[in-house]
């Protein structure tokens, strides 16, 4: 359920790429992401590269094919609606085929290294790229806590549901904005108790 | 909103790398400096509540529905700082995490999402919330922050694809503004009513007496002020400044700029400019002053209907 619900989430699989360093891993997709943003549209001989070379990776990853492009469409509004936008105006013809193919190249290269490194290898990069530490401990409480308060959110929104008759749309927008409310009370009890348990573990 | 790599070129990158890193490197200085050690797992576990609460869809008519996005709610709560750092936090795990948001564009997006959305959005709340006191001033303040920093950031976000020359301004500007003009009425709805559920349950939680954010929060508005407005300076004011002659300009630039990079593919036509997208900037501009009267009207009238008269006067007694 859950997976279907962020539908980004994928169980981490054993492959070549996968067993890379991953600051290795970061600083070439920054590299490539880098290089692809710069690289001027008519660079076509770059593009052709970088395709070449991600299609490599998603070979040598295992990644299922199916997942990738699942993904690559969850995320592709925003690019689709822009090109869209850009299509419409004959003044940028062309240009919008250019930042199409940019951010397709630079949203499959992320998605290739998120699915291939576990978050905390990446934080530890992030750690010893001086990222200061409060940063890190939130964002880690925060990755740590993610799937299970969306879990408790789900649970709580299906217990109003099962216990809710009315359809209509004000009430409904009651009980979902009391199961948000309720959702916040709940993390800062958790967060509470988190602290305790830091503190009980010798957390400065 | 979050912006994907590829939309905006290097020095749009670039400037908004760097005003994003002044404003998260203030909120974490302040936040560090105020917030007692005893509420900083809140700051993690916030930004897990906001995620969550993201995928929660109140249903909107026609069977799409909308989701809180949640930066005012949060500033609310927590006060600006905490708000830019947790807001910060939900933008590298989506970045890093889920793919959503570009990589080099996670500095545009910080300064959208979290300076101009969360910070700025909360000095609309607290300038509100000064002119109407009480349990209805602070739902009515919420539900008005909730509209004023979702517009707000779609228009910053049209003016940094503008100055990378993907989209051109008034297309940027007429498309992004209106519709963010629609979803800030959501937003603002449900910030007010979740806000409303939290005060009922946990009154200690929507007083910013128990937060760690100090009672006068304006000298540390004043300088994410400072940063918002160097950034509306830079992505919006040009734009903004000469409607019909910066239009001109900008869409002779492009043409030009593509003429320059794009020697493989046909010069585009000499008539480039669409009629009526001139007029369309004006009236969008004019729709959204319209609209944040007609807004704020409609966050008293909420709050009225949402708010007894008594409860009002039983937050204030609060010590």
């Amino acid at each position: 359920m859950i997976d279907d619900w962020i539908g980004h989430y994928h169980r981490h699989r054993d492959s070549s790429v996968a067993r890379l360093p991953a600051a290795f891993k970061l600083g070439v997709a920054l590299a490539m992401i880098v290089g692809t943003v710069l690289a001027p549209p008519t660079a076509v001989g770059w593009f052709a590269g970088m395709a070449l070379l991600l299609l490599v990776a998603v070979a040598l990853s295992r990644l299922p094919l199916l997942f990738l492009l699942k993904r690559l469409a969850w995320l592709s509004p925003f690019i689709l609606s822009v090109a869209l936008v850009n299509a419409l105006q004959p003044e940028a013809r062309g240009s919008w085929r250019a930042v199409a193919v940019k951010s397709t190249i630079c949203l499959l290269t992320i998605i290739l290294v998120s699915n291939t490194t576990p978050f905390s290898r990446i934080l530890r990069v992030l750690k010893a790229a001086h990222v200061p530490g409060l940063l890190i401990t939130t964002i880690a409480l925060m990755h740590r806590y993610l799937f299970v308060l969306v879990e408790e959110a789900e649970r709580m929104r299906r217990a109003r549901a099962s216990r809710t008759f009315k359809r209509q749309r004000r009430a409904r927008w009651q009980a979902l904005s009391t199961v948000v409310g309720q959702l916040f009370v709940r993390a800062s009890e958790r967060a509470e108790r988190i602290y305790d348990a830091m503190c009980a573990r010798g957390w400065k | 909103m979050h912006i994907p790599d590829g939309f905006i070129d290097g020095k749009t990158a670039a400037t908004t790398a760097l005003l994003s890193a002044a404003g998260v490197g203030l909120a974490l200085r302040q936040v560090r400096r105020r917030l007692p050690p005893r509420r900083v797992p809140l700051l993690g576990l916030a930004a897990a509540f906001l995620f969550a609460a993201q995928m929660v869809n109140f249903p909107v008519a026609g069977g799409t529905s909308g989701h809180l996005v949640g930066g005012v709610l949060v500033a609310a709560l927590l006060g600006p700082s905490a708000a830019i750092v947790v807001l910060t936090t939900v933008l590298i795990v989506q970045c890093f995490l889920f793919a959503d948001g570009g990589v080099l564009a996670l500095g545009a997006n910080i300064f959208n999402m979290a300076i101009i959305g969360a910070a700025g959005g909360y000095a609309i709340y607290r300038i509100v919330c000064r002119v109407l006191p009480g349990t209805r001033g602070q739902v009515a303040a919420v539900a008005f922050a909730g509209w004023c920093s979702t517009v707000l950031a779609s228009i910053c976000c049209a003016g940094q694809l503008a100055w990378s020359g993907t989209v051109a301004w008034p297309v940027a500007f007429t498309a992004m503004t209106s519709v963010h003009m629609a979803i800030g009425v959501g937003e603002g709805l449900i910030s007010a009513l979740v806000l409303l559920a939290i005060q009922r349950v946990r009154p200690d939680l929507t007083s910013e007496v128990n937060g760690g954010e100090p009672s006068q929060p304006w000298g540390e508005l004043v300088r994410y002020g400072l940063l918002a407005a160097l950034g509306v300076a830079v992505f919006v004011a040009p734009f903004a400044c000469s409607w019909p002659d910066g239009l001109e300009s900008v869409a002779a630039k492009l043409g030009f700029e593509h003429k320059a990079v794009q020697s493989a593919l046909p010069a585009p036509a000499p008539g480039y400019h669409v009629p009526g997208v001139r007029w369309a900037v004006g009236a969008t501009a004019l729709a959204g002053a319209v609209g944040a009267v007609i807004v704020f009207g409609l966050a008293l009238l909420l709050a009225r209907s949402l708010v007894p008269e008594g409860e009002g006067d039983a937050h204030l007694t609060k010590p």
